[in-house]
């Protein structure tokens, strides 16, 4: 081939009066004076920053995330006692807010007590991530009949509510963490799906898709490398909603008991454990209630922001 | 600033007016709000003596976010009865400045200076359309000052009747003393563009009718309530040629026949020369140029007209579109420098090029590369393509030729494979090919490159040009990395983008740009059959002209065998030496160009040729 190569070279006088005749005149003035109006670049990011809620969800988010990674380092350094360690008697004002139901430090037991939340939640949200990616883009991509068969068993799964799917599968397997990420990220997946397969629908009917085929490229290269970047957008937002719910459900399995098993320090367990005691000793309730709550607001407000910043160019002037 | 309140003491007087103007029925002045006064007042007297229905004085709007000017210094003026065209490239802003005259700007961009000032005739007071309130701007659009849109399909709200929807702006603007009058005009604004008034047309869904028939609906609404300026905004792109001659004709009669003043924007110099009393030239946000309609286009001023001109495709092929921009143009001229050398070069070159192409024609026992036989294509009852048999010869571009829903579209896709239900055989150099290009052999899929109609949609936005463009050269595996990136950059400067363009994403490019890099892809693995689909539809004509002067020099520098897809029949004469007709799924007439074009056989053919707009 190496012969053929020269040929692709302008190499005619007439091309070269091709080039000299030839002045793009009105297409280069076009997308110069396209970039001097929006006055520098204009991604879905810049947008997303732009956005006043969109700092504030990265504040509160990052408070909250930085006080789970960071607290399981500090102790028993900073509070003078571990996570399961008695401090005093139960529910006595001993220390900055006092004791839990068994006499341990309810700030110790904070501390601690996030980061399992914090990466069962982002864990479940990956695992329903790609499960959802994968069955939403092969349902739109492939259509026919396993479209049908994909969709229809999304439709029964999303039947069943979450945390009664959730509830049975833990009780049949235990409640071991590995299924309470496999669980959550199992009832995400036909959502994500939903998302994923119309993403899908809106970007296979471009030409450059047609073109993919028309070169013969392998389907599955095809889907990651020629359909998956354009549906980065509505995924991006999905993602930020799923982790929200997956917090939620979490605290809330733990809570029930079904997640985090005593003794380990957990906000969900922590709210369960101390709620008895709500009128006498609130803050092993209310912190943890506190946390997970600032949490879901600033990744939502995150998720929010993102999905405005995809969905429309002037977002930016909203704010 | 409310001018339409002080118009209602006139409603009486004007009753009596409706119908009985000087210049009878044809001329009737309705009456509510913002419809028209009775004749005798100090507009019509205006209008009378000609005067300017329409001033825009010095407009300026600019960009919200970086404060430059995207409409510098935009002086107009509209008159009774004639029809004035607004001819600029995309981006030239043309337009923005036909929206500000409904006193409008799009999102992104602002008025900063100047005035466009309207004189209504429901009132002896002008209407600064840059200074109304929203509210007085509303009584004003659709009643004073209409606008018809590009797309009549998108235009037309698909789940309201189409009688609904026009009776929607004369209910808006009171037209009438009645519902019965109301009624009356809607049959009668449709009798005036030519469609049936009757209820059971009125009934029908705007996807019940042909896009000719859209657009005249559009028409309809826009003219219902007797305006007095139109702005049409490219109201015949998306049209056939024969459609589009008869949506001209509608445009024309009703803007003579009620006094109207039109902005007609178009790209199009064919459309203009056909419709137009008077042309504006826009570049860049100014106006470069504007004269009556032989002034501009027989004696150009500006160099930019002149480009703009010598880029339009005629039937004859006395220009050959993209060669040279101006022979002999004056000083001053844009391209002056290069002009004179580019000719010279370009006759030099030319025998040479040739005799490259018909070394090829020499070297192949069978000059045909590709044959199609009997070649259909149905959707359930619905026939798309009937028996076509064509063959392509190296070095020679054969052009396909039809009208939208011919199966143009159809019958080249299923060549190159991207379409496998058709029945019938496609051979390349004798051997049958499979349907589908994942059958083909990966010789047979190099051979054989299809080019797609839209740029903005074939490359993948998210990836580089080089990534995109690899693609063809990673599939056939032939090549490793280092050898890809050099032949793709070879082949990015063989279509002039320039090796630079290697790592630019489509979204940095303009649509010219994009089509050359699709070009460039269907370029790398050095086919010798190029199928180009309309590949010049979405583009500025100076573009196209820069685009077939490309192909013109790679088909004969390649000898490629070239399949040039159009609706353009004017096209011909500049790339084609073989002009194949396609209507309604069967191929009516194929023979070289010359003896198609001035000798016609089928009727079909006929009735293109006599269709076509001439500048």
């Amino acid at each position: 081939m190496a012969e053929q190569t020269p040929e692709l070279q302008p190499q005619s006088p007439e091309t070269r009066a091709v080039l000299a005749g030839d002045p793009e005149l009105t297409s280069t003035d076009s997308t110069a004076s396209k970039e001097a109006h929006t006055g520098g670049r204009n991604t879905v990011l810049t947008r997303f920053w732009a956005q006043g809620q969109a700092k504030v969800g990265v504040i509160l988010t990052a408070i909250v995330v930085g006080l789970a990674l960071i607290g399981p380092l500090l102790l028993p350094w900073a509070t003078g006692y571990t996570t399961t360690e008695f401090a005093a008697r139960p529910f006595q004002p001993d220390g900055l807010f006092g004791t839990d139901n068994l006499g341990r430090d309810v700030w110790s037991r904070f501390l601690g007590g996030g980061l399992t939340l914090l990466y069962y939640a982002a864990l479940a949200t990956a695992l329903g991530m790609v499960l959802g990616l994968i069955l939403g883009m092969l349902a739109a991509y492939v259509g026919g009949w396993l479209d049908s068969l994909i969709m229809r068993a999304n439709d029964v799964l999303l039947a069943i509510p979450q945390l009664v799917f959730a509830l049975l599968a833990i009780t049949v397997l235990g409640p071991q963490g590995w299924v309470l990420v496999l669980v959550i990220g199992i009832t995400h997946a036909p959502r994500i799906a939903r998302v994923a397969r119309s993403a899908t629908l809106g970007v296979i009917s471009e030409d450059y898709i047609r073109a993919a085929e028309m070169y013969a490229m392998p389907r599955s290269r095809l889907l990651v490398r020629e359909i998956m970047p354009n549906i980065t957008g509505p995924l991006a937002v999905e993602a930020g909603l799923r982790l929200t719910y997956s917090i939620g459900s979490i605290a809330s399995l733990s809570f029930l008991g079904l997640g985090m098993q005593p003794p380990t320090a957990d906000w969900g367990l922590m709210i369960n454990e101390n709620r008895i005691a709500l009128s006498i000793q609130p803050w092993g309730v209310l912190l943890p209630v506190a946390a997970i709550a600032v949490l879901t607001i600033g990744t939502n407000l995150i998720a929010d922001s993102l999905a405005r910043a995809s969905a429309s160019a002037n977002a930016g002037d909203q704010s | 600033m409310t001018p339409t309140r002080q118009q209602r003491p006139h409603v009486p007087g004007a009753r009596g007016g409706r119908g009985s103007g000087p210049r009878g029925a044809s001329r009737a002045q309705p009456d509510v709000q913002v419809t028209a006064l009775s004749s005798g007042s100090a507009w019509h007297e205006r209008r009378e003596s000609g005067a300017n229905v329409l001033e825009i004085d010095s407009l300026e709007i600019e960009a919200v976010a970086s404060g430059s000017a995207v409409i510098d210094d935009v002086s107009l003026a509209l008159r009774p009865a004639e029809i004035l065209a607004l001819v600029g490239e995309s981006g030239s802003g043309k337009t923005t400045v036909g929206l500000s005259v409904l006193g409008h700007f799009r999102p992104g961009l602002r008025h900063g200076g100047g005035t466009v000032t309207l004189y209504p005739s429901h009132t002896d007071r002008p209407a600064e359309m840059t200074a109304l309130d929203d509210a007085a701007l509303r009584r004003l659009r659709g009643a004073r000052v209409t606008y018809i849109p590009q797309d009549p399909a998108l235009s037309l709200n698909p789940g309201i009747r189409v009688g609904e929807q026009i009776r929607e702006v004369l209910d808006i603007h009171n037209f009438g003393a009645s519902a019965e009058e109301r009624t009356e005009r809607v049959r009668s604004v449709l009798a005036e563009v030519g469609l049936p008034g009757d209820d059971a047309y009125q009934a029908r869904y705007p996807h019940q009718l042909s896009g000719g028939q859209q657009q005249r609906i559009g028409i309809a609404m826009a003219f219902a309530m007797y305006p007095d300026v139109l702005v049409l905004d490219e109201p015949t792109t998306g049209l056939d040629v024969t459609t589009q001659a008869q949506v001209l004709d509608t445009v024309r009669d009703m803007t003579v026949r009620h006094q109207v003043a039109s902005l007609y924007i178009t790209h199009d110099l064919a459309v203009v020369s056909e419709i137009a009393d008077r042309v504006a030239v826009m570049l860049r946000g100014r106006i470069v140029e504007e004269n009556t309609t032989e002034e501009v286009l027989g004696s150009p001023q500006h160099a930019y007209t002149r480009k703009l001109l010598a880029a339009v495709p005629d039937l004859a092929g006395r220009n050959r579109i993209g060669e040279t921009a101006e022979p002999g143009a004056p000083a001053g001229s844009v391209h002056e420098p290069e002009a004179p050398a580019g000719s010279s070069a370009g006759f030099a070159g030319r025998p040479e090029a040739g005799s490259a192409a018909a070394a090829v024609r020499a070297a192949g026992a069978s000059a045909v590369v590709l044959e199609v036989s009997e070649l259909g294509l149905a959707y359930g009852e619905n026939t798309v393509l009937d028996g076509i048999d064509l063959e392509l010869e190296a070095g020679e571009c054969t052009l396909l030729l039809g009208e939208s829903g011919s199966g143009k579209t159809t019958l080249s896709r299923s060549i190159a494979g991207i379409l496998d239900s058709y029945t019938g055989r496609v051979c390349y150099r004798g051997e049958e090919l499979a349907k589908n290009t994942r059958q083909r052999t990966l010789d047979q899929r190099k051979q054989i490159q299809y080019i797609f109609q839209s740029p903005f949609s074939s490359l993948n936005p998210r990836r580089t040009l080089g990534q995109s463009l690899a693609v063809p050269l990673e599939m056939s595996g032939e090549l490793n990395a280092a050898g890809r990136r050099d032949r793709v950059k070879d082949a990015l400067d063989a279509v002039r983008l320039g090796r630079q363009f290697y790592s630019r994403r489509p979204g940095d490019l303009s649509g010219g740009e994009r089509q050359r890099a699709a070009i460039a892809r269907a370029l790398v693995n050095m086919p010798s059959v190029l199928i180009c689909d309309e590949i010049t539809s979405a583009l500025d004509v100076s573009v196209q002209a820069s685009i077939l002067a490309l192909l013109r020099t790679l088909q004969e520098e390649r000898g490629l065998a070239m399949l040039f897809v159009t609706h353009n029949i004017a096209l011909a004469r500049h790339i084609a030496s073989r002009v194949a007709v396609l209507n309604k799924g069967v191929l009516v007439e194929a023979g070289p160009v010359d003896e198609v074009l001035d000798t016609p056989q089928h009727a079909y053919t006929r009735e293109l040729l006599t269709n076509v707009p001439k500048l």
